[in-house]
């Protein structure tokens, strides 16, 4: 069977399961208009009150059957690229499907088509295989809610935009996805709309993004410019072969307005990928259901910007100020994230402030050159970090929508599965030795220190964010799992999860635990499995940057690698045992570091306070500036001057109204004045 | 058939309007039916035209002209010039006319929430409108025009004026006498323009106008570009817009921002640009601006508004400021954006129109802090006001974007700071319309009136439906609908680029200038 006539369909099958789960949920809507009249429809959309409607759903039952048979479908569809991508010759790795002429404008050739090479596949598998698990796992956790159907819905779609993005050829196609994974995360995160805050953290996201999507806009624009087409493989060759060119007389790389594209792209990234100055919006959407949150927020969507730096890696290679800025920006936000986690209360948002900050790392990677290890912690981080949220959501069900660590504890006896699966995300998370999280995060740190001069810097923040991770992700278990209960025993009765949401926890733990096969280090003196994969891919990145550097890559010795390694694993036990130790018996710990720096909690609890300057420095003026250009600028000014000279005319009217007084007289005394005139002004012509 | 197909499509609606004067005052729905009959039989015609046009020719198709001169246009200065009626249809016009044909039915259909009072008399004049902006779209006389194009702005007049809202009388003078302010300084460029080149064939007139001298082509077109630049409404002249839309019933506003804009933004194109182009040129860095600044203008202001029609009026001030800084890049993805986007605008800012119609029917009110949660109490509407509004907003996919896109390219390509500032309506635009879509939408239900709304009825949902359908169709495959327009945009592209050739070989110092203007003129043809 030929791959590339199926292609489209790994985009169109879950965007058909979209379809049908949206027809269902229409359906559903007039049963559920009917039965619950629509003046207690408010009250009840709030999942914090347990109204189960799984009894009257009907069809909308059906919702979670096709929405993971199609997912189930999409991702043997990836398998079965992979595999004939995989029995290709390395460099003839690339099926390309059916194209689709969108817009032909001048010189703008838009096609929409898809290409499954190495890192398309990659991407795939982890979308369609992750977003499977999570697919699964909701059929459990929704199951109460109304909007069950609608759930499956967004989520189909969601993925169906998310594997347009990794698949399309050109930087629209792309784009489409782009948004379109923004558009459902919009309406993920306000799926609870009727609270309120959930729309409200729902347009924060959206904003936030589109101000990274103007900056993609505008480097695309410059992209254009510069090789006359928005094919991705285009811009890729061609950047390469400028730096190339570049590189040989003498210059750095790329020109200044590729350098500038780059750049913007990056900022592009920064929304979607929730990097520093745009991260804000990501512990808010922790609004959204929790599967929401492991998909989109942790596993997938944030992830879309390593993607596209590693698509279009020569461009980016070839600029080197971008790549440090890329590093700097990367090592920053995983510090705030990191040190941010720490003081958390709420255990999605250490979570989430743990995924700003290990999308951090995964930056410095890219700034680091090392575009391989972004991608390897990309996949490493979906399962860890998926298993996570999924395993906090398990809690969060358990307890009855309960998201306050201090009024958790003890619960590693009411939920064991919960407990052990949560356990092996929390370590390869924290980098314990040889677990997933730890070949990846040091894969990172080892190639960051390689570079050398200012990046030691970098490598050193890394190190104290990696001493930070440990510890709040040990807290995080502490907290949840062990001492005595803190909650109302009384009314809250912690129950394990149904087999739907503990068999996909199982398989993520798996995963988190073994994941780290894909690269291990050279020192253990086997293959790196994903290095090799992608080589082609990341090839031209690899070159120029070689050839920055007089020939060859930054590159450790076996004794240096060790040292590092075995640093970083010493640092992650000893700060994973303070963790733990300091708050296995509850959160009074933290009680006392808060009484004694009480300025300090709060900065790191509210993130160093960047949001709250956002809203006082930038959202609030551009509101004053709009309501002044309202009330000032156009009423008072423009439209006074329109009224103005409407009332101007009438003045002038009601003056020369006079002239006409009906006396033979005057008028004939105008009319020689007017004669007068005009045979002067002919004389004088 | 044919021969006279565009003689019908103009004036069946008008055939409509006196069958329904025929009609007894009491019979109501005889009235509507026959509307909307009219209506219908009109976009079957108008879509009749889709299908015939050929896409592959810039030239006038469908023609229709009458035998005899019209009436002959007296003249200072040599004979009389025959005005003949002429009709036909070409790249620059096929779009607006197939949707002004498609818009109207959907605007007879939604008049029959809102319109109870004097419903005969607002169906004649909705007609007689229709007659009037066909008329604009399909005229090939210049004379003609500008009487189609006076016609189209009377029954608006009644329409705001009868049947809007509390302060509609000052609405309508104001929107009257403004725009009317315009057509009378572009009826002089007309004469003007008539008596120069002795004829009044638009074909002839754009063949002969590019090669008057700069200082008269800048002294016409800014004779026409001033009306044009009011019925956009091109920021600063946009003021008439919001009170306009804000009085006006819902059909009225659809109509509005459906086509009677788009009237200022084709004029632009066919009349400016493609008549003109050395003024054109010599204009673009100012039309640029006064683009640019319209869409964050427009979009800042719509975020201060609190009523719901304003917000969107404000919206259309900002999105035709997209049309005008497109079609002044005066580069093949400009004008090809822009002419998408005068589509665009239609379909969306009317989605708009026809949406916030159903809620004011509703409760009367348009003021957004009224309302909040009325998803959860009318899940279809909720649907329709989020796609629209996406749409709006330039979402990938879905129409905006393929109209946005390439305007943003085009202006960026054209003038890099122009394009950087458009690009900042792209966030802004989002901010004000996800911001009423929540304060609509989302949140629980805080007014009790809310709690029983009924969600939309059948035809409610009949009349958003061909637009929702276009939305997704022309996001998903904009090549159909700028496909057969790219020949004659390709003349106008040509035109422009002679002028350049011309412009750039007369700014030489050099003796051999003329020689050099001359030959890159041969070059460039």
């Amino acid at each position: 069977m030929d791959v590339r006539e199926l292609l489209w369909w790994i985009v169109l099958l879950p965007l058909a399961g979209s379809l049908v789960c949206a027809f269902l949920h229409a359906l559903s809507l007039r049963g559920q208009l009917q039965n619950a009249p629509a003046s207690h429809a408010g009250a009840h959309d709030d999942h914090g009150q347990h109204h189960d409607h799984s009894q009257n759903r009907g069809l909308a039952g059906l919702a979670p059957w096709v929405a993971c048979g199609a997912m189930a479908a999409a991702f043997a569809l990836s398998v079965l690229g992979f595999l004939q991508l995989r029995d290709l010759e390395q460099a003839e790795r690339a099926l390309h499907s059916p194209t689709w002429r969108w817009l032909t404008l001048g010189d703008l050739r838009v096609d929409f088509g898809l290409l499954l090479d190495p890192l398309s596949s990659t991407m795939t598998l982890v979308i369609t295989g992750v977003g499977f698990l999570i697919h699964v796992y909701s059929a459990g956790y929704m199951h109460a809610d109304r909007g069950y159907a609608k759930f499956f819905a967004y989520l189909n779609l969601f993925v169906a935009a998310m594997l347009m993005l990794v698949l399309s050829t050109s930087l629209i196609g792309l784009f489409v996805g782009w948004e379109g994974v923004g558009l459902c995360s919009y309406l993920l995160i306000g799926f609870w709309y009727a609270k309120g805050w959930p729309a409200q953290a729902a347009q924060k996201a959206f904003i936030t993004n589109r101000v990274g999507d103007a900056f993609f806009l505008a480097g695309s624009f410059l992209l254009f410019d510069a090789f006359g087409s928005l094919d991705l493989s285009v811009i890729a060759g061609g950047a390469a072969l400028q730096a190339q060119d570049s590189l040989a007389a003498g210059g750095s790389g790329a020109s200044s307005q590729l350098a500038l594209a780059a750049l913007c792209l990056f900022l592009g990234c920064c929304g979607k990928s929730a990097q520093l100055p745009l991260f804000t919006w990501l512990p808010d959407a922790m609004a959204g259901p929790t599967p929401v949150s492991a998909l989109i927020h942790a596993a997938t969507m944030v992830t879309s910007g390593l993607y596209l730096v590693t698509r279009l890696n020569p461009l980016f290679a070839a600029s080197p100020w971008v790549m440090t800025t890329m590093a700097c920006v990367g090592a920053l936000t995983a510090l705030i994230g990191a040190s941010s986690a720490l003081v958390q209360r709420d255990i999605k948002r250490v979570l989430a402030y743990s995924t700003v900050s290990q999308l951090g790392y995964m930056f410095l990677a890219l700034g680091a050159g090392s575009f391989g290890s972004a991608i390897f912690h990309v996949v490493t981080h979906a399962f860890f970090k998926a298993l996570l949220f999924l395993g906090a959501g398990s809690v969060i069900h358990g307890m009855h929508e309960e998201q306050d660590l201090y009024k958790m504890g003890g619960l590693r006896r009411a939920m064991p599965r919960t407990y052990v699966t949560f356990l092996a995300g929390a370590a390869a998370l924290s980098g314990l030795p040889l677990l997933s999280g730890f070949f990846s995060k040091d894969e990172i740190l080892a190639r960051t220190f390689a570079v050398g001069g200012w990046y030691w810097l970098l490598w050193v923040i890394g190190i104290g964010a990696a001493a930070m991770t440990a510890f709040y992700s040990w807290r995080m278990v502490a907290l949840t799992f062990f001492g005595t209960p803190r909650y109302d025993s009384q009314h809250v009765h912690a129950h394990e999860s149904g087999a739907l949401m503990t068999t996909p926890l199982m398989v993520l733990a798996f995963l988190s635990i073994v994941g780290g096969l894909l690269g291990l280090p050279e020192v253990f003196h086997v293959p790196h499995v994903l290095e090799g994969w992608l080589g082609e891919i990341l090839r031209p990145g690899k070159q120029i940057l070689a050839a920055q550097h007089g020939g060859d890559l930054p590159h450790l010795s076996h004794a240096g690698e060790w040292s590092l390694l075995l640093l970083s694993s010493a640092v992650a036990l000893v700060f994973a045992h303070l963790g733990f130790h300091a708050f296995k018996s509850g959160p009074a710990a933290e009680e006392q570091a808060r009484r004694r720096a009480p300025q300090l909690h709060t900065f790191l609890g509210n993130a160093w306070g960047i949001d709250a300057g956002y809203g006082r420095w930038i959202v609030g003026p551009i509101r004053l500036v709009a309501f002044v250009i309202s009330v000032v600028i156009d009423a008072f000014a423009i439209d006074g001057l329109v009224n103005g000279s409407a009332a101007l005319v009438r003045e002038i009217a009601r003056n020369s109204r006079r002239l006409a007084t009906g006396r033979l007289a005057s008028y004939a005394l105008w009319i020689v004045a007017g004669a007068t005139a005009i045979s002067f002004v002919w004389m004088i012509a | 058939m044919t021969t006279h197909l565009l003689t019908w499509l103009t004036f069946l609606p008008l055939l409509g309007a006196l069958l329904v004067l025929i009609t007894p005052s009491q019979q109501v729905k005889a009235q509507r039916a026959i509307g909307l009959i009219a209506s219908l039989v009109t976009a079957v015609l108008a879509l009749r035209v889709w299908t015939l046009f050929d896409g592959s020719t810039a030239s006038i198709q469908l023609r229709a002209q009458g035998a005899e001169p019209w009436f002959t246009l007296p003249s200072f200065v040599g004979q009389g010039v025959p005005i003949y009626f002429r009709l036909g249809v070409d790249g620059i016009s096929l779009l607006m006319v197939t949707f002004t044909g498609i818009l109207m039915p959907i605007v007879m259909l939604s008049t029959w929430g809102h319109v109870t009072a004097r419903v005969k008399e607002f169906l004649v004049w909705m007609l007689v409108m229709e007659t009037g902006m066909l008329g604009v779209f399909l005229a090939f006389d210049l004379v003609l025009f500008y009487v189609f194009w006076e016609v189209s702005l009377i029954p608006l007049y009644f329409l705001v004026g009868i049947w809007g809202g509390t302060n509609r009388l000052y609405a309508t003078v104001k929107f009257f006498l403004y725009t009317l302010a315009g057509s009378l300084i572009m009826l002089v460029g007309v004469i003007a323009l008539i008596w120069r080149l002795n004829t009044s064939d638009v074909v002839q007139l754009a063949n002969q106008a590019m090669h008057l001298d700069s200082a008269t082509q800048l002294w016409l077109f800014a004779s026409f570009a001033l009306a044009f630049a009011i019925k956009v409404p091109l920021f600063p002249f946009h003021t008439w817009l919001a009170d306009a839309h804000t009085e006006a019933p819902t059909s009225g506003s659809v109509v509005l921002a459906g086509v009677l804009l788009k009237m200022g933004t084709y004029g632009l194109l066919r009349f400016g640009i493609g008549m003109f182009p050395h003024a054109a040129l010599d204009a673009a860095p100012v039309f640029m601006a006064l683009g640019a600044i319209g869409i964050l203008y427009g979009a800042l202001l719509a975020m201060a508004q609190n009523d719901l029609k304003r917000l969107v009026a404000c919206s259309s001030v900002s999105h035709m400021g997209y049309v005008v800084l497109g079609l002044f890049a005066l580069n093949a993805q400009g004008l090809g954006g822009g002419m998408l986007q005068m589509l665009n605008h239609g379909v969306s800012t009317g989605l708009l129109f026809l949406l916030v119609g159903m809620i004011y029917e509703r409760r009367h009110t348009r003021q957004l802090d009224q309302f909040g949660g009325l998803a959860s109490v009318m899940p279809w509407f909720a649907a329709c006001l989020v796609l629209t509004v996406l749409s709006s907003a330039g979402l990938p996919g879905l129409n905006g974007f393929a109209g946005e896109y390439p305007i943003l390219l085009g202006a960026f390509q054209a003038n890099r700071w122009w394009g950087v500032l458009a690009l900042t309506g792209v966030v802004f635009g989002a901010v004000y319309l996800l911001g009423s879509t929540r304060r609509v939408l989302f949140g629980a239900v805080t007014h009790s009136e809310n709690r029983h709304l009924p969600d939309m009825s059948l035809r409610e949902l009949t009349t958003v439906l061909p637009l929702v359908v276009l939305v997704f169709w022309i996001g998903l495959n904009p090549d159909r609908f700028l496909g057969p327009t790219q020949p004659s945009l390709e003349l106008i592209m040509q035109r422009v680029e002679r002028a350049r050739a011309s412009a750039a070989a007369a700014a030489l110092p050099s003796p051999h200038a003329q020689t050099l203007g001359a030959l890159t003129q041969e070059l460039a043809r």
